[in-house]
């Protein structure tokens, strides 16, 4: 295994600090910001194919307008969150992760986008199209589990 | 109630999905991204003693809770909030989805893609499985999907999350235009 590899394992690595797992009444938080995540995909109908479809074809503004206001919604935040030294609930200093550049965010992004214009789902819309009630996705999220399964497997032969 | 049965705008969309990075930073230094869970469920149901399964995912179970919730929320927003009209798509986009062979548009997804009725064809082992496997190895590789590169990558300004993101981009335009056409033939 070479130097790079093993870099990448860290930062691929999951980042979770607490020290043992969290109760599942703490964790039920997490189960409610998902809930009207979910919400929000539906309602802004960002788990629909045609919303997905429209974007890879130029044809809407609408997802770029999505994920344009989140990403400033989000840079805001993490810089007052930085500047203002805010904490965590529990009091600890909030720590967020950098990204180290690995040629898998090349090679894994195309692979990813591709199968993003099929299914018309990245990860998240893959679960809020299952609770639709489009049934038949849940085919589609065992195969990404598959995929993520053969990654996993193969990771060491693979240019990182 | 018609706030709430109306499709929403996307500056609100846009909005409620950026909050959710100092949400999760904030309730217990989460950083936000879904695609790990798929890991999680791999390390959890058939690690197979291979090294990159090989942690303990409970510690990351808060992954696991939250898209529980995208499920649920999916659920809610679409049984008890639903929009009566049927989905406004550019005119344009229907007519080159037609021109494919595309021709229910109806409702979110296009029911003669992905229903049951199309899973054992060769149209649907394109929709499903190989799409979904394209998905969940691409964003292993990646190192994160939409969520953790597009949104929390690119709002802690890391370069990579660019790469990614403009990566995915790429991908996404070759699939809709070099890929689906022959896959919808």
């Amino acid at each position: 295994m070479t130097q790079e590899v093993e870099e990448f394992e860290t930062e691929n690595k999951p980042t979770g600090k607490s020290k043992k797992p969290e109760s599942v009444s703490s964790l039920l938080k997490y189960t409610l910001v998902g809930t009207i995540f979910g919400i929000v995909f539906v309602k802004a109908e960002v788990i629909s194919w045609f919303r997905i479809q429209e974007m890879f074809r130029l044809q809407s503004f609408h997802m770029y307008g999505v994920i344009g206001t989140a990403v400033a919604v989000g840079v805001i935040s993490i810089q007052l969150i930085k500047r203002l030294k805010i904490k965590t609930l529990s009091g600890e200093p909030i720590e967020v992760p950098g990204k180290t550049f690995q040629k898998g965010q090349l090679y894994g992004g195309l692979i990813f986008g591709i199968g993003w214009a099929i299914t018309g789902a990245c990860p998240g819309p893959l679960f809020a199209q299952i609770g639709s009630g489009f049934g038949a996705v849940s085919i589609t999220l065992l195969s990404a589990i598959a995929g993520t399964w053969v990654y996993g497997a193969i990771q060491d032969k693979l240019p990182h | 109630m018609e706030i709430i049965k109306n499709p929403w705008h996307w500056s609100v969309a846009g909005l409620l999905i950026g909050l959710t990075v100092p949400v999760l930073l904030i309730l217990g230094n989460k950083s936000f991204g879904i695609s790990s869970n798929l890991r999680h469920i791999c390390a959890a149901c058939i690690p197979a003693n291979i090294g990159f399964f090989k942690y303990d995912w409970k510690k990351e179970a808060w992954n696991l809770f939250f898209v529980a919730g995208v499920l649920l929320g999916g659920f809610i927003g679409t049984h008890f909030m639903t929009n009566p009209q049927a989905i406004v798509i550019n005119p344009q986009t229907i007519h080159d989805l037609t021109a494919l062979g595309v021709k229910d548009f109806s409702n979110l997804m296009p029911n003669d893609i992905f229903s049951f009725g199309t899973l054992f064809s060769l149209r649907g082992f394109f929709f499903f499985v190989v799409g979904g496997f394209l998905v969940g190895f691409g964003t292993r590789y990646a190192g994160g999907c939409t969520s953790g590169h597009a949104i929390m990558g690119l709002s802690n300004l890391q370069l990579p999350s660019l790469v990614a993101t403009v990566a995915f981009m790429v991908g996404g335009f070759v699939g809709t235009h070099f890929l689906l056409p022959l896959i919808l033939k």
